[in-house]
């Protein structure tokens, strides 16, 4: 892996991208990493497009900067793709992830020509079946982890259930749930190109 | 023991004043201050601390309700941003000529308008001659250990004034990071009790705060007040070596990295000094004798420090991240070219105004700003005005 890993998360306000990109900090810090998880705020509103940025190092991180040539992008909700340009800078030797319940080849023309790999993750599937609700970050989070191998995906789900425990530490019946998302969206993601 | 963690600056500060207890924090939510005294709040109602949380009704009565506790031998604390800080504006003044030894959170955010909510230094740069003690971080890291310093300054026999630590909205504020946290033990200890010698709930002692004065001496309290804020320099030195004993985190008036044998310097305040500094490794690999010079402690203002340090520079640039609207610069550009003329700094100097209003500043603006150096060193470049750093033209 190399030694500095960047991710940017494109998703609308509400759906849980900032708490994805908060989470992957979070569990890739436990793993020993340095890391830094942020958000780019502006005029915050239910729906508006937002992005979040993961840094993940071996090394300590100083830069303060936004993510302009990111080694993987995550786009949480598909309707972005025609109104975002969430391919920017992305590196041809890096992938994207779309959160879709449409074909790859619906999906493939939208992406502006990007030619590296794309994943594609039914996650509104995934949290139907497992959750009941749609909480799509859950499972794009375990596709993200799975795609760009910043860390052990066994050290991902077993960090992931610690945390879970801790933050559902009220509501113990949603964490089965939870990690029943992680782990089929880890089953589930898929490599169309 | 050090405690290796991460968390956010805002979580960071709140942290720091777990650890310190505080007895009073009144305090007004405002962007991106607001989860520091969310954070409290909670600590509070889960009983980790006993500190008496005042919600007001604005900023205004944020710092008065402050200077009351304050006043009455309260160690009290509050946080604010941006507007919030010019809502207290009258009351800063008010604080620190009345020698109250207050600690403030002050999570950075430019000042209307256009309305925004980013990271920009004009509302505290805006306070800097309000009489407060100024302290800025560039990390998560540093925006906690600055708040454990703080009141051990500020409470100092020989300062007595208040001291508001300074990070950069959203950029520290909300960025989860890796930190190290110290051990509650040896930081409550480094705080200490807060016994203070004159108070207004003392018994036996009469005593006025904040009462009239006249012209004839009015103009002695006031060069007391300044006295006091040169006296800060030694404390916040001594202070500073204290902490470092028992962390092994050094700080002082200002961080030099690679400025030993600088040719080319960027002098620059808060969270752009992690990216400047990446940019300095860059050129420092390719043989440009690249150098940074991370102001830390604003007021007071350590000048003559600062200008020794770039002496022996051939092109210096001082940013700032907040207007002055002088046509002249900004703030840390006007008062650092000032201290340079004392020592007879000879360097080409320009000032750059970078990051208003949030504008992202990446490791490539700062290797043009260095770019920028070296051009000026060999008399290939020169500004009519001040620039703005990645300004758009069209």
């Amino acid at each position: 892996m190399r030694h500095l890993t960047e991710i940017r998360w494109h998703g609308r306000g509400g759906q849980g991208a900032k708490t994805a990109a908060l989470l992957l900090a979070d569990v890739a810090f436990e793993a020993g990493k340095h890391v830094q998880g942020f958000p780019e705020y502006g005029p915050e509103r239910m729906g508006a497009p937002i992005t979040a940025y993961d840094r993940i190092s071996d090394n300590p991180i100083r830069v303060h900067s936004n993510i302009y040539s990111p080694d993987f992008v995550a786009v949480v909700d598909d309707t972005l793709l025609s109104s975002v340009d969430v391919t920017a800078g992305l590196k041809a030797d890096g992938a994207i992830l779309v959160n879709t319940q449409k074909t790859p080849e619906e999906i493939l023309p939208l992406l502006k020509g990007y030619p590296g790999k794309v994943f594609l993750l039914n996650a509104h599937d995934v949290c139907m079946a497992t959750l009941g609700k749609y909480f799509p970050n859950t499972p794009m989070l375990a596709a993200m982890v799975k795609i760009s191998g910043v860390m052990d995906i066994n050290e991902f789900l077993t960090q992931m259930e610690t945390s879970l425990k801790h933050k559902f530490a009220r509501k113990p019946e949603v964490l089965e749930g939870n990690l029943k998302a992680l782990r089929v969206a880890i089953e589930e993601v898929v490599e169309c190109r | 023991m050090a405690i290796r963690t991460r968390m956010s600056g805002n979580e960071a500060v709140a942290h720091a004043i777990r650890q310190i207890n505080p007895d009073v924090m009144p305090a007004f939510p405002i962007t991106p201050s607001t989860e520091i005294p969310q954070f409290v709040a909670s600590m509070i109602a889960n009983g980790e601390i006993d500190t008496e949380f005042i919600p007001v009704e604005s900023e205004h009565s944020a710092m008065s309700a402050t200077m009351g506790a304050s006043a009455a031998g309260a160690r009290a604390i509050t946080a604010t941003s941006s507007c919030g800080l010019a809502l207290m504006w009258e009351m800063l003044y008010v604080s620190a000529s009345s020698r109250l030894p207050i600690v403030m959170a002050l999570v950075n955010r430019g000042l209307t308008g256009p309305l925004n909510i980013n990271a920009e230094h004009s509302d505290s740069m805006g306070a800097r001659d309000s009489g407060w003690i100024q302290i800025y971080a560039e990390n998560n890291q540093e925006a906690y250990d600055n708040f454990l310093q703080a009141h051990r300054i500020a409470e100092h026999p020989e300062v007595h004034l208040p001291v508001m630590i300074c990070q950069d909205g959203f950029i520290t504020s909300h960025a989860v990071e890796n930190i190290t946290l110290w051990e509650d033990e040896p930081i409550k200890k480094f705080v200490g009790e807060y016994n203070p010698e004159h108070y207004l709930l003392k018994e036996d002692e009469a005593m006025a705060v904040g009462p009239y004065a006249v012209s004839n001496y009015c103009m002695e309290a006031k060069k007391a007040q300044a006295q006091a804020m040169i006296n800060a320099k030694k404390v916040i030195l001594e202070v500073a070596a204290e902490f470092e004993a028992i962390t092994g985190q050094k700080y002082g008036f200002f961080e030099e990295y690679f400025m030993e044998d600088a040719e080319f310097a960027v002098v620059a305040i808060g969270s752009v000094c992690g990216t400047a500094k990446d940019a300095v490794d860059e050129l420092r690999a390719k043989g440009v004798k690249a150098g940074l010079l991370k102001v830390r402690v604003f007021r007071p203002f350590p000048g003559e420090e600062l200008a020794k340090a770039l002496k022996h520079c051939r092109a210096i640039a001082i940013m700032d991240r907040s207007e002055s609207y002088s046509g002249n610069g900004g703030p840390l550009g006007a008062e650092l070219t000032a201290a340079l003329y004392k020592e007879k700094v000879t360097a080409e100097v320009v000032n750059v105004m970078y990051g208003l209003s949030g504008r992202d500043i990446r490791v490539s603006d700062m290797e043009e700003v260095f770019g920028w150096l070296e051009k000026m060193a060999a008399g290939e470049l020169t500004f009519d005005e001040y620039p703005y750093l990645g300004l758009r033209s069209e």
